[in-house]
């Protein structure tokens, strides 16, 4: 089966960033390379006079405060909101009326949504580009853009990694983007979960349609561990499971201490996309691999690549 | 020129008209709703587990005086690749083609995913065909997947 990735029906709202898939490889390193400047220089005028508006009709404090921080350091101002029940969609206000009304007033729209489809939908009714904070469980680029950033700056490239996905894989959306981001990297996959939460198949035949090698683990074993330059880890939730029995049974089985890093590659660092509950052990945060607290910081430098394209603002060193 | 063939003649003759042929019995009825057959004001003729050599039992679908554009018929390709549409013109087939499905199916399916965006706002669906071969598709805006045959036809 082809795993069809989102596309607009017109060219007219280009700019936007709906799914990881719109971007092509060179895209994705020249993103890399702008988040890279923002790193070394974060403050920066370059959206002196423009209005961003943040829609949040589903709270996210997390994404929103790392969106928000990127426009006020960029120069820019915000509008928005972070709670859709105090807005008009509350009274019954369509999506597209409340786009509309807003693509009046603001640059650029970056928008969360608890309906699957929301952004790419919103592209269609406006001309201001969207930025997809995440609509349901479908897609959340800003994410997978800022887990590449992560992993381009702690490994030094994209290319030939061997990356660890475990845990939730079946419902997790931010391991589902990376696959189809690394598309274009040479990446070597082990998915590593009970069979309850396994890679969803629609995954693996992308992978097998895009020559990407993987291999399935129900063992979170020294060998998998040991042999990782990437470990991402996502959190298995109870509300997943049908039967509260089988959640019991795998709940730890997945969970990583820092007794299980002695013998693990000198490169190798762990990710999460937090909240983190109990997978990662408390111990693991002062390993030198442990790298989740660093990859939430460098969603800030990832957002502000992301507004700056979706603004046609070119950024110097 | 080819001639009609008895056994079809024996549901019904057409004199002008379609004849859509080879429609498998299971999903005749939806057939008729993709089509809009219900809001047809001349004579329609609807058969139904027609022995068939190629199916085994099959539908058929007559419908006098109407000549339907082919983008309409195509969209019975989704639920019937299998059929098979004879422009009737006089008593004799004067054309015969096979229904094809299209890349793109507009405002015709509802995607089966509730919190997609086409279930909560007024606006149409759309589905792209991801595979020809066992006839998938997937929700333009949420990815939602599905087997044609258990696509759930919009109420036309």
């Amino acid at each position: 089966m082809v795993l069809k990735c989102t596309s607009h029906f017109t060219a007219m709202n280009t700019k936007s960033l709906v799914s990881i898939s719109d971007l092509s490889r060179d895209e994705i390193l020249s993103l890399l390379e702008t988040a890279r400047k923002f790193e070394a220089r974060p403050n920066r005028r370059l959206l002196e006079g423009k209005v961003v508006a943040t829609l949040f009709f589903e709270p996210s404090t997390r994404t929103r405060l790392s969106f928000e921080t990127a426009v006020n350091r960029l120069g820019g101002r915000v509008i928005g909101f972070s709670d859709a029940s105090n807005t008009s969609t509350s009274k019954g206000e369509t999506l597209k009326d409340t786009i509309k009304m807003v693509s009046n007033y603001a640059d650029l729209i970056v928008m969360r949504h608890f309906l699957e489809g929301a952004a790419l939908y919103a592209t269609e009714v406006t001309d201001v580009p969207i930025i997809n904070a995440g609509d349901g469980a479908h897609q959340h680029p800003s994410q997978t853009m800022l887990d590449l950033y992560s992993i381009y700056k702690t490994q030094g490239t994209l290319e030939n990694l061997t990356i660890t996905l475990v845990g939730d894989l079946k419902y997790g959306r931010t391991v589902h983007s990376l696959i189809m981001a690394m598309k274009y990297f040479n990446p070597t996959f082990r998915f590593v979960a009970c069979k309850e939460l396994d890679m969803p198949e629609e995954y693996k035949a992308f992978c097998r349609d895009n020559g990407i090698k993987y291999t399935d683990h129900t063992d979170f074993s020294p060998e998998v561990i040991n042999t990782s330059d990437i470990i991402y880890m996502t959190r298995v939730q109870r509300e997943r499971f049908a039967d509260i029995m089988e959640y019991e049974r795998v709940k730890d089985l997945y969970n990583l201490n820092n007794a299980m890093l002695a013998d693990a590659r000198d490169n190798l660092r762990i990710l999460h996309p937090l909240p983190r509950v109990n997978e990662i052990a408390q111990d693991v945060d002062d390993n030198p691999k442990a790298y989740y607290f660093e990859q939430a910081r460098n969603g800030l430098y990832a957002r502000q690549a992301i507004i700056c394209r979706s603004l046609g603002i070119e950024v110097n060193d | 020129m080819t001639s009609i063939s008895k056994a079809e003649l024996a549901v019904a003759a057409l004199r002008n008209g379609t004849v859509i042929d080879h429609i498998p019995s299971e999903v005749l009825f939806k057939a008729v709703k993709i089509l809009g057959i219900e809001k047809v004001k001349s004579a329609v003729t609807i058969g139904n587990n027609l022995e068939s050599k190629k199916l085994g039992h099959k539908g058929i679908i007559k419908v006098a005086d109407v000549y339907f554009p082919e983008t309409t018929l195509n969209r019975i390709a989704l639920i019937a690749p299998s059929a098979v549409v004879n422009i009737i013109r006089d008593y004799e087939v004067v054309e015969k083609f096979p229904v094809t499905l299209p890349d793109t199916i507009l405002g015709l399916v509802k995607c089966g995913n509730p919190k997609c965006i086409t279930n909560n706002e007024p606006m149409r669906t759309c589905f792209h065909v991801v595979d020809r071969d066992d006839v998938t598709i997937s929700c333009h805006y949420c990815s939602h997947t599905v087997k044609s045959a258990e696509a759930q036809i919009i109420q036309i």
